[in-house]
């Protein structure tokens, strides 16, 4: 057994007692030691209460307990979840050093599992970006080429995975920060239907299009840890009180005879580089030669849904980072007893954000004064509903639809960070996901031919349907896997220092 | 020259509109499963949600949706089929979160009214009010200013911030405009406001007390002048708390505004604060200024989509009407108008009923509460039902009724119950106040008082009966005067052969 092996199989390893969960966590450290100064994945290493997790489960699992699935597994969270006693910084100056006094639902899930937290990982701040470039504690490097960016806005999870420093991540998806880091490091990630898993104890960038999924380096590995987190939380209102769908099993089952899968016009073309297209076609090949039938839709809304997406998110945001005035907790700016709370308030944001972060509070509080309501808000509103409407048509004649995850491979960390709209731009195919609040996966399907670094292949499936996602994304992985003798990652150079 | 109140209603018309907050008794928050108890230690009420921390959030306290369709139901209102909350946007540091979750152009119940009565010049005179809106809201927490002169963020040296308040459930209770009320206005304020505390108070949905906060008013007033026809501008008196105030707030405004159009001026359009010493009305916030809070659905919660079975169930388990009740035991019980008003204005309804469900007379049991007991109560500053139980006060009722006491001994009795001398039986045997009714005792007395009087016994024998008072005198003495002096006198004629 190795690091680079898959969850599963170190689950496996343990509950045979080959490794113990001390030794499993110490082998991740020992990896993270010697490659995160180059990757910068963690903002946080919680050694002490991960070491003490590992140790639980290890006496647990000798005094014949039984024990779930992923018990002593490591796993990297994003650093936007509430973790009781352990910083959580969200990659902002705003929160440095603060401490949450609770644990949120997807870490109380993640510990009742025996799941071994490994520390946090870095992001852009906030959850507001696509490169990882906007944290207040630098840049995390994309394990395929350091100079370039990992994906945001959970890129130190994604890289964490494809540096082999942890098996397992958490990271959360608003318009594709799930998604789009697992396309260019080239693993897997989930994110689940609106409402599937607990936002509970989710530091909120965009309340209505937030989810937090499974990140990890094959299909079933996310299949595992998506069973763990998911479920219905009486804490969050938005929490869908339905059975998870079997998404285990769907990622076994291997077979997509007869299913009809759907390529949405709108997302290809222009905009989309050619080695991205041309991995995702040879991947939708591998689907008909699975036996499933390809049909092409069309979404014409799509068109306006980054338009939309950057109303509502902006709005929302502007709203939920108002609590951030350095009353309570977090950063405090200029407070020398004798300017008053407003000015210590106004002091503490300007110096606690970054400029993107600022960028979007300003957008969102634009677009929701009286006045401007209607015309930004309120017509982002109903494109949303445009949006559902495309999809629910597209349901009616498909099983699941399927597109590039991102336009491109990962670009070179600094080439579009002065440019925010080509930043957004890399949002285009995993925003409509977050719009409808409908499942979204992205595996690898290859790697561009032009620069060689992997290509993200998107599936999306029906609200409460996540496992259609894993059958089709079970069986094409499958499918690719014996195509190239080995796993994406294997073609990666090797980190320096690494196992 | 400036103008009285009488010379400002001659000229203009008032036209008012209220708004009252009430805190819901609920056991836990709006959103949160925090106590809501009153006068705790500063912020031991509160948690990651109610603190608006990171990642926390609100769940919607399903107790308090039942009250605010109560309260609707209550007020004849409709209940909408599907409401939202919003977010209404501004920083200030007692708002955790830096917006209010409050409900905004989605109400949970619309459009109802509540009949009001007042006493006019010409008797009793009836307004309807008519309300358009029900919300519900979360509080804020309380900031409490330390230094500088005013109790006012500016200036002050330092603010200490307790969120124990922070997030208890709020139904806000909007009117349409109330026009036509003329010289009454201030009074049909309090009424109004009176009314609906009554209201809230028999759906046992708050605790309603004015003086600790959980029922605020906010008057809103505008002038006219008379034949006019248009409306004027209106100032808007926040957080009112007392029905005094209400009507010398409403009263003070047309004084105030009269007088300021009387001048030539106009008037801004701004939020007041009532001054309780002088009963005027100072400058707050103008609203000219107008602030921008970015209204918002609230993305955290779901919509409030109430069952109309449930809300059906909940209409049957609604009370009697406060107004019908009064009616109908002012009928019952045969009393007048004054009286009843003394009765309702004292908050003894209630506990007059109840002496009068253990068997007391009405007239027996309004005297008692509203006379002896009250007075001994508002001497010391306590409720009336603090001093004496409503079983005790009945008991006494029922021992005089039935001859074992008369009213001089029962005074005597409650005085002793609340001087924390036990039940009126305890009082009773230990003071020995029981009225000599035993035939036998008091035959030994008559007897006495004969062999004593000879020649009075042989006058009332022949026939002379008020020579008997004189007898009936010492039988009196003999027994201390606890005897009844009426049975005194039957058993002294009938021994006489009278
Ligand atoms: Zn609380």
């Amino acid at each position: 057994m190795s690091i680079r092996d898959n969850a599963s199989v170190m689950a496996a390893a343990l509950a045979n007692k080959e490794i113990s969960a001390v030794e499993l966590a110490n082998q991740h450290y020992e990896q993270i030691a010697s490659v995160d100064k180059n990757v910068h994945a963690f903002l946080y290493l919680d050694k002490e209460g991960a070491l003490a997790q590992a140790k639980e489960v290890d006496k647990k699992r000798a005094a014949g307990e039984k024990l779930s699935p992923l018990a002593g597994v490591p796993l990297a969270l994003k650093d936007v979840m509430t973790q009781k006693g352990v910083p959580t910084t969200c990659g902002s100056k705003m929160l440095e050093g603060w401490r949450p006094p609770y644990d949120s639902t997807v870490v109380t899930k993640l510990k009742s599992a025996g799941i071994v937290i490994l520390g946090k990982t870095n992001m852009d701040e906030f959850a507001m970006g696509s490169s990882t470039e906007n944290s207040a504690f630098g840049p995390t490097h994309n394990p395929w080429d350091l100079t370039r960016i990992p994906g945001g806005s959970g890129g130190g999870s994604s890289a964490s995975l494809a540096a082999y420093e942890a098996p397992l991540a958490i990271g959360t998806d608003t318009g594709g920060s799930i998604r789009q880091p697992a396309a260019v490091t080239g693993t897997v990630g989930v994110k689940p239907t609106y409402g599937g898993v607990s936002r509970y104890g989710l530091v909120a960038f965009s309340s209505s299009l937030d989810q937090a999924g499974p990140c990890a380096r094959t299909v079933l590995d996310a299949a595992l840890l998506h069973q763990v987190i998911a479920g219905f939380d009486p804490k969050d209102s938005t929490s869908i009180n339905q059975a998870v769908p079997d998404v285990v099993a769907a990622a076994k089952k291997l077979d997509i005879k007869g299913m009809k899968i759907g390529v949405v016009k709108q997302l290809a073309g222009d905009g989309y580089q050619k080695g991205v297209e041309s991995k995702f076609n040879e991947a939708v090949a591998e689907l008909v030669k699975l036996g499933a039938e390809i049909i092409e839709v069309s979404c014409p809304n799509f068109e306006y849904a980054l338009a939309a997406y950057y109303l509502i998110a902006p709005s929302e945001c502007s709203s939920n980072l108002a609590r951030f005035d350095s009353m309570r907790f977090g950063l405090r700016i200029g407070d020398d007893g004798v300017k008053g709370a407003e000015e210590v308030m106004n002091l503490t944001r300007q110096a606690g954000f970054g400029r993107e972060v600022k960028r979007r509070i300003i957008l969102g509080t634009y677009a929701l004064s009286s006045g401007y309501y209607d015309a930004y808000y309120g017509s982002a509103q109903k494109v949303r509903t445009l949006i559902k409407r495309d999809f629910d048509a597209a349901f009616e004649k498909c099983d699941v639809l399927i597109s590039p995850t991102a336009p491109t491979t990962a670009f070179k960390i600094g080439e579009k960070s002065n440019d925010p709209l080509a930043m957004y731009l890399n949002d285009i195919a995993t925003i409509p996901v977050n719009m409808a609040g409908i499942g979204g996966m992205s595996l690898p399907c290859g790697l561009a031919e032009e620069d060689n670094l992997p290509v993200g292949f998107q599936i999306m499936s029906p609200a409460m349907k996540d496992d259609r996602m894993y059958l089709v994304g079970g069986a094409l992985e499958a499918a690719l896997l014996s195509k190239w003798g080995k796993p994406i990652l294997d073609f990666a150079p090797k980190l320096a220092g690494s196992k | 020259m400036s103008l009285n109140y009488d010379q400002a209603i001659e000229k203009y018309e008032p036209t008012l509109g209220l708004e009252v907050h009430v805190e819901l008794n609920t056991k836990s928050k709006m959103f949160c499963g925090c106590a809501t108890e009153f006068g705790a230690q500063p912020n031991t009420q509160t948690c990651p949600v109610c603190l608006g921390l990171p990642g926390a959030l609100p769940v919607v306290n399903k107790k308090a949706i039942e009250s605010s369709i109560l309260i609707g139901l209550a007020l004849n209102c409709s209940i909408a089929p599907f409401s939202r909350f919003a977010r209404k946007n501004y920083f200030y540091p007692d708002m955790p979160k830096n917006f209010q979750t409050s409900q905004y152009d989605e109400p949970i119940c619309v459009n109802g009214f509540l009949d009001v009565e007042i006493e006019a010049d010409d008797g009793m005179k009836s307004f309807r009010i008519e309300i358009e809106r029900v919300h519900m809201e979360e509080d804020t927490g309380k900031s409490l200013h330390v230094g500088g002169s005013t109790g006012r963020i500016h200036g002050a040296e330092y603010s200490l911030l307790d969120y124990n308040r922070a997030g208890i459930p709020l139904v806000e209770i909007v009117t349409k405009i109330v026009p036509n009320t003329g010289k009454y206005a201030p009074q049909v304020a309090r009424a109004y406001v009176a009314a609906l505390r009554d209201i809230l108070r028999s759906l046992n949905v708050s605790d309603v007390k004015m003086e600790q906060g959980s029922l605020r008013c906010d008057v809103n007033l505008s002038l006219s002048k008379i034949g006019s026809g248009k409306l004027g501008t209106r100032s808007e008196t926040k957080n009112v708390n007392s029905l005094r105030s209400v009507e010398r707030a409403a009263a003070g405004e047309v004084i105030r505004q009269a007088n300021r159009l009387e001048a030539g001026e106009r008037i801004v359009q701004e939020t007041r604060h009532f001054l309780e010493e002088s009963g005027q009305t100072r400058p707050g916030r103008s609203k000219e200024q107008a602030e921008d809070y970015r209204y918002f659905p609230e993305p955290d919660l779901v919509p409030v989509a109430p069952d109309a079975k449930w809300i059906e169930e909940l209409r049957k388990t609604l009370p009697e009407k406060p107004a019908a009740r009064r009616k109908r035991l002012q009928t019952a019980w045969s009393v007048p108008d004054k009286e009843m008003a003394a009765m309702v204005n004292a908050e003894l309804l209630d506990t007059v009923e109840e002496t009068v469900k253990l068997g007391a007379d009405p007239t027996k049991a309004r005297s008692w509460w509203l006379g002896e007991v009250s007075r001994v109560a508002n001497d010391r500053g306590v409720l009336p039902t603090e001093l004496i139980s409503v079983k005790d006060i009945a008991q006494v009722i029922a021992l005089i009724a039935s001859g074992e006491l008369t009213d001089k001994l029962a005074r005597q009795v409650v005085e002793g119950v609340i001087a924390g001398e036990g039940s009126p039986s305890d009082v009773i045997s230990k003071r020995g106040l029981k009225v000599v009714s035993d035939d036998s005792a008091l035959m030994k007395a008559i007897e006495d008082a004969i062999a004593a009087q000879p020649d009075t016994a042989e006058r009332v024998r022949g026939g002379n009966i008020p020579a008997a008072g004189a007898l009936i005198g010492a039988v009196m003495k003999a027994t201390g005067g606890q005897a009844d002096a009426a049975k005194v006198r039957e058993l002294l004629l009938k021994h006489l052969g009278q």
